[in-house]
């Protein structure tokens, strides 16, 4: 369900249509468990949580995330402190290592949706896809749940 | 008598620590009443603040029942919808008890969450929970009354230009809104609802 599309240098080479022979790393990383809330209207951001394993033998990097859902998605990691004062900062680059999984999960990282283009409806759902540093992409189907989901199950 | 710099700077360093001591009384001090005794509550919640419906709300109007509190910001996609899910989540656990407990989350954001702004947030998630929120300055007051904190970050990426970092306890209070207890963020919905039902 789902899907990969790899591209080995740049996006240009994929708006062009041409998929290009896979570069070792990104192509094995897998997508897993996505979801979402539902939001109300476009005016907040909305966010959206999975997990990326990386399944191969080198260390994969992701770089940055895309949909045309939000003209402004961008990884951010909420971080609380011994005080329990929660914030939020972009992420940056995460490196996952082999074998590892990275969880985009609520109360740490996350894809941050800012500027929705159209409302998160429960029941449907939005493409979401990620870049690594070697070029390559992996889009996942994220569907939108309830906004009292608590989890990809509910 | 005439401080010198020194003795200034050590008098400000005396408060600093003093208000170390008191804050960090107020966050151990519940952990250890765990039988809800006759101790008085290391504090208790006052505030009056505008509803999301715009009627002026003071803790008075709870007496009587349990008040869950939480605060954040409506454009805060990520703590704090999770903790509003956690919450309906725990009033629907509560079923027939639930009219017992008073959900509040309470805006340290008030720049944009005017009264209309929860309106179309907070109660989504479940209609009981109530939408408190004000001026900067009756919001300021609040992270005196609560041992809270709260700060505004730019972000020039976030919307308008600014994220609000803040506490994300949830306290709970008795219906003579004395603190009874605080949850850290991450507490399931499952685990609020156990530790509740011990106490009611």
């Amino acid at each position: 369900m789902t899907k990969v599309y790899l591209s080995a240098v740049t996006a240009l080479m994929l708006a062009a249509g041409s998929g290009a022979p896979a570069v070792a790393g990104s192509k094995d990383v897998v997508v897993e468990g996505a979801w979402s809330r539902a939001s109300i209207g476009t005016n907040r951001p909305g966010a959206a949580y999975m997990t990326v394993r990386n399944a191969g033998d080198e260390a994969v990097t992701l770089t940055g995330i895309e949909t045309d859902l939000a003209m402004r998605p961008e990884v951010h990691r909420t971080s609380t402190s011994d005080q329990g004062v929660s914030s939020m900062a972009p992420a940056g680059d995460i490196r996952i290592a082999p074998g590892e999984t990275v969880a985009l999960e609520p109360g740490g990282l996350h894809a941050m949706l800012m500027m929705l283009q159209r409302p998160m409806v429960e029941g449907e759902a939005f493409e979401l896809t990620l870049s690594f540093s070697d070029g390559g992409e992996v889009s996942v189907e994220v569907p939108v749940l309830g906004m009292t989901a608590r989890g990809p199950k509910d | 008598m005439q401080l010198t710099a020194i003795q200034k700077f050590l008098w400000v360093l005396v408060g600093i620590a003093g208000l170390t001591f008191v804050w960090g009384l107020l966050w151990m001090g519940p952990r250890s009443d765990q039988s809800g005794s006759s101790q008085d509550p290391a504090f208790s919640a006052a505030f009056e603040l505008t509803d999301h419906q715009g009627q002026i709300r003071s803790e008075e109007d709870f007496a009587g029942r349990w008040m869950l509190i939480f605060f954040g910001f409506a454009n805060c996609p990520d703590v704090c919808p999770t903790t509003l899910a956690e919450v309906a989540a725990v009033m629907d656990g509560l079923d027939g008890d639930a009219d017992k407990v008073q959900p509040i989350f309470i805006s340290i954001d008030p720049e944009r969450d005017t009264p209309q702004a929860l309106a179309e947030f907070v109660p989504l998630f479940d209609e009981r929970i109530i939408g408190l929120t004000g001026t900067p300055e009756q919001i300021a007051a609040t992270s005196d009354t609560f041992p809270i904190y709260f700060e505004r970050i730019d972000d020039a990426s976030a919307p308008d230009g600014y994220t609000m970092g803040h506490s994300s306890h949830l306290f709970l209070f008795d219906g003579q809104a004395g603190f009874v207890d605080s949850w850290p963020y991450g507490t399931t919905a499952e685990e609020i609802l156990t530790d509740l039902r011990k106490r009611m």
